[in-house]
This record gives C-alpha cells, sequence and structure tokens, in this order.
C-alpha cells in the first residue's frame, strides 16, 4: 500500500506542515516515508507544493508526478495538479477559497471549508489541521491516535491548551468527508 | 532503533558532529544553508565554533588551518561556491590535511539556478585545482546514507590526511526521510604527530605546507600522494548493484537519478524488460571493475547513464567499458529532473525498441 501525496497552496497556507506532519505520523506507525518540498526563489504569498510517500513498502523515488492523492489549498494548484492525479485518485479541496469543482469524474473528490472551520474554532492557524482531519478521515490510512500523540508532544507546557483545539480541527474536518474510501 | 524524519542537509550537519567535528567554516548559498544554520545552532552546544567567513575563498582556507591543528573540520557550499574553494582543495591535498567539504549541487554553469543538479561531476572528480591530487568523492542516494557517508567521510580523510567531498544534489538537502542514528563504522586511526599543536619545547616545529623549492622533493611527494591515492583506489571504492544479474539493461546512475532509475526499472519490468542498477557510491574512485562486471554479461542489450547533467559521469563509464559495450545517456541539466518514463524510454530506444 503506497499513498503519493501532492500537496500544494500559497506560502504561509500550511502546506508544507500539512506535508510534514502525514510523513511524521507515517513513520511512527512503522512505515516508509518521504517529504518533497519544491524549492526556488520563492516569496511569501507565492505557490508551494511538497510530495509526500508514505508506504508499507521501502521507498524507491520520493518524487510525485501521479499523485494517488492531491491537497489543493487554492485554486492555481488545483488547476495544476487535477490532470496528473491518478484515476481513482483522490481530489481534496479547500473549498473556502476553491469555488471550482473538480472537473473529472474518475477520481473522488472531497470538498473542505477549511477557513470556515478554523474561523469557527476561533484560530484561523488550524486551517491546515482541518483538512489534514479530512485526509485521515478519507483514506484511513493514518490512525487519529498517532496525530494526537505528536500535537500533545508538540504543543507542551503554555501552549499545550492548543492540542485540544488542534484536535477539534482534525473532528471538524474528518466530519466532512461523507464516505471514506473504501467504505 | 527508533526512526527519525531529517531533512538532508540538517542530517548532514548533525552526523558531522556526532563524528566529532568540532569547526565549520562556510558561506551560505542555496540550496545547503540548513546544514550552517544547524551547526550555528548546535556546534557551540559541544564546545565548537561556528563561524561565517566573508567568501568561500576564506572559508576553505580556514578549514585549512584548522584542519592543520588536527581538528576535525567540514565546509559546505552548492556549485559555485565549491568552484571558489578549489585553491584551497589543492592546497589541502598537496599539504595533505584532512577535512570534509559537502557539495549540495544547483543548476550551473555560473551563478545557474538553486534547483537540484549533477553538474560538478567533472570538479568533484577530476579536480578544479591545479596539480596531480585526488580526493574520494561520496555520493549518498538517500538522507540515511548522507548522515552514514558523512560520519565515514572524517574516518577516511583522518586515515589517508586527504580532503574528502561529500557529492549529492541539492534534493538530497531539501528532502526528508526517516533515518536510523546507527552507529557507522569506525576505524583505527592514526595520531595526528603532524599537527601544528605547538613543540612545547618537546620536539622539532611540524610544518605544513605545499610549496617545494627542490622540484626532486617535489617529484618524490607526487609519488608519495600516488601510492596513497592508488590505496583509496584498492580499499575505499563502493558500489551498489540492484538486480543487475542477467539484466537486459543496465542505469549507471548516482543520486537522485539513482532513484529514478529505480523507478524506470519498476515500469520497464511491467513491459517484460528486465532493468538493473549500479549505482556508484563513491565517485571517485570509480567503481569500473564492478560496472564492467555487469555490464559485460551476455544479457546486457543496452547501458544507459542518467545524470542530471548533459553527461559527465558517462566518461567515466566509457573509460571503464572499454569500448566493449555501447553506452547511452538520458539526462537533464540546469535543475529539471527527468521522469521515471523518460528514463524508461530511453532505455527502450537504446534497446532499439
Amino acid at each position: 500500500m503506497t499513498n503519493e501525496i501532492m500537496i500544494a497552496g500559497f506560502g504561509g497556507q500550511g502546506v508544507m506542515a500539512i506535508g510534514k506532519t502525514l510523513a511524521e505520523a507515517g513513520m511512527k506507525e512503522g512505515k516508509d516515508v518521504s517529504w518533497l518540498p519544491s524549492y526556488g526563489p520563492e516569496m511569501r504569498g507565492g505557490t508551494a507544493n511538497c510530495c509526500v510517500v508514505i508506504s508499507s513498502e521501502p521507498i524507491i523515488c520520493p518524487i510525485v508526478l501521479e499523485p494517488t492523492e492531491l491537497i489543493a489549498m487554492n485554486l492555481p494548484s488545483l488547476l495544476k495538479f487535477e490532470p496528473t492525479v491518478v484515476k481513482d485518485g483522490v481530489i481534496f479541496v479547500n473549498s473556502s477559497i476553491i469555488t471550482e469543482k473538480v472537473q473529472r469524474s474518475d477520481v473522488q473528490a472531497i470538498y473542505v471549508p477549511c477557513l470556515e472551520i478554523a474561523q469557527e474554532l476561533g484560530n484561523m492557524k488550524v486551517a491546515n489541521m482541518v483538512m489534514l482531519g479530512a485526509y485521515i478521515q478519507a483514506m484511513g490510512n493514518l490512525g487519529t491516535g498517532t496525530i494526537k500523540e505528536m500535537l500533545a508532544n508538540m504543543f507542551t507546557g503554555p501552549k499545550a491548551k492548543l492540542v485540544d483545539l488542534n484536535i477539534e480541527a482534525l473532528r471538524r474536518g474528518a466530519a466532512c468527508v461523507q464516505s471514506p474510501k473504501g467504505v | 532503533m527508533e526512526k527519525e524524519l531529517w531533512k538532508g542537509n540538517e542530517a548532514i550537519a548533525e552526523a558531522a558532529i556526532r563524528a566529532g567535528c568540532k569547526y565549520f567554516f562556510g558561506y551560505p548559498i542555496t540550496p545547503q544553508n540548513e546544514i550552517p544554520e544547524y551547526l550555528s545552532a548546535h556546534l557551540p552546544k559541544v564546545g565548537g565554533c561556528f563561524l561565517q567567513a566573508e567568501s568561500e575563498v576564506a572559508a576553505i582556507n580556514m578549514v585549512y588551518g584548522a584542519a592543520g591543528c588536527g581538528v576535525r573540520v567540514m565546509t559546505s557550499s552548492s556549485s559555485p561556491g565549491i568552484s571558489l574553494k578549489q585553491e584551497g582543495i589543492t592546497y589541502m591535498c598537496g599539504a595533505e590535511l584532512p577535512a570534509v567539504i559537502i557539495n549540495m549541487m544547483r543548476g550551473g554553469p555560473g551563478l545557474g539556478t538553486i534547483q537540484p543538479a549533477q553538474g560538478d561531476y567533472f570538479q568533484a572528480t577530476r579536480g578544479g585545482g591545479n596539480g596531480d591530487y585526488r580526493h574520494l568523492v561520496f555520493a549518498p542516494a538517500t538522507i540515511q546514507e548522507a548522515a552514514d557517508y558523512v560520519q565515514i567521510a572524517f574516518d577516511v580523510a583522518d586515515q589517508y590526511r586527504n580532503p574528502v567531498m561529500v557529492l549529492a544534489d541539492g534534493m538530497i538537502g531539501q528532502m526528508m526521510e526517516a533515518i536510523e542514528w546507527h552507529p557507522v563504522e569506525k576505524r583505527v586511526l592514526p595520531e595526528k604527530t603532524w599537527a601544528t599543536t605547538g613543540t612545547k619545547d618537546q620536539r622539532k616545529p611540524n610544518i605544513i605546507n605545499s610549496l617545494y623549492i627542490d622540484p626532486n622533493l617535489c617529484a618524490d611527494h607526487n609519488v608519495h600522494l600516488a601510492e596513497k591515492y592508488k590505496a583509496m583506489e584498492e580499499n575505499e571504492t563502493r558500489w551498489e548493484a540492484v538486480n543487475t544479474e542477467g539484466c537486459q539493461v543496465l542505469f549507471v546512475a548516482y543520486g537522485t537519478p539513482s532513484r529514478i532509475a529505480r523507478a524506470a526499472i519498476r515500469l520497464l519490468e511491467k513491459e517484460g524488460i528486465k532493468a538493473g542498477l549500479l549505482r556508484p557510491i563513491t565517485l571517485w574512485p570509480f567503481p569500473g571493475k564492478a560496472l564492467k562486471e555487469a555490464a559485460m554479461q551476455d544479457s546486457v542489450k543496452a547501458v544507459v547513464d542518467v545524470e542530471l547533467s548533459m553527461g559527465q559521469m558517462i566518461d567515466d563509464v566509457k573509460i571503464a567499458l572499454e569500448g566493449c559495450r555501447p553506452v547511452s545517456f538520458v539526462g537533464k541539466a540546469g535543475g529539471v529532473v527527468p521522469t521515471p518514463a523518460e528514463v524508461a524510454s530511453a532505455a527502450k530506444a537504446a534497446m532499439g525498441r
């Protein structure tokens, strides 16, 4: 079982952080993982993307050209990467800022209003965690327990109160998924 | 042992500290900046010194000075910055000074681009500096290998009293993979009795120099160095053979392209073509003997060299094969990476399909 994930959006949307969290969670569950960022003379608000591979086998090549899943945090990312997704793949759309729908009918589209949910939770910084929650719920390839444990290790001391907020963000993201893959 | 997620550049920096490197001199350049960034934060904690020099030229000469004092020292840069260090590298080979030099390659020539490339193969294996000198070049293909070979590089440098280069494309520096900090092979190393650490009135002064006034002495020195380089060729050549036995296509690739080639092997397998990979882990010494053995199998219909350059290692492949097999090339330079499909179709073309 191999997930080849393309995560793309504006710089500052937490695109790299979603990827790192996925890679770390995969590693903690004993899978082989890789995280490969696009890099260039980037600027704030410019485009950013990273490829994450999570596999039960040793990873041969970390470069993702035909993702099994695409997480599109903005419209340019959806337009650029939608054609590259494999047949029967899954596209996660940040529907707060992408009003367009996925054009392809041979992939599953999941719409997640990341910003609205983050706003309801009172912290715009958790928008990417909302998306992560949707991903984990839909794919079922990573345990939510692993991520919760990671959050508990990440936010300690005065930041410990952020653990519950992030867990709530994951839960709200998961609730956006009507039919998990394989169910 | 528990796996940890490490970015290539940071793993290289941490590996240096674990190998006992106490001194780092460098000058910033993308895509290797996480190396000095990490060492600036962590070297002082182990009683070491991080110094950002005024230029790459200054940095490599500081490395020369520190190495002369017998300490473990490293510098890192990327392609154009490594060009500036060439004078220091030949002086260190001439003066027999051990150090580790990291080149996280970007596109060239000139300032080029900051994306991954392998256009510095000639510079690394032939030497961009003057004179008859050689130094070992390790080419890691994974973050685990980067962490391991940086540590091994310090031992190899000390054993032979010679600088060692770790050469990787920028992708290795920027990418994260799960690695283990397992113990690496350790060598029994001679004491650095040659180091300029002060005589304390107990011995004659040690002199570290690459200048010989008498040509006969310089000739002798060259013979001595050549013997050392021969020993490196005999003892330090490393490679990995993947799926080479009975293969129809033999890829030759190092670093990230070796991983693209391995993805191409899978694509070819689906079409019923058996492909293998000979991956040099040391670029100098080049594993020519192992390559020739793999390439001379009756099953081999095509030898395909894959690089992130316009074709540099291919010269060593051709030298190794001594004209016994035709060699095809597929590659891209300037920061663009070929796809597994492109590599696979180049292989099929080379087979006449």
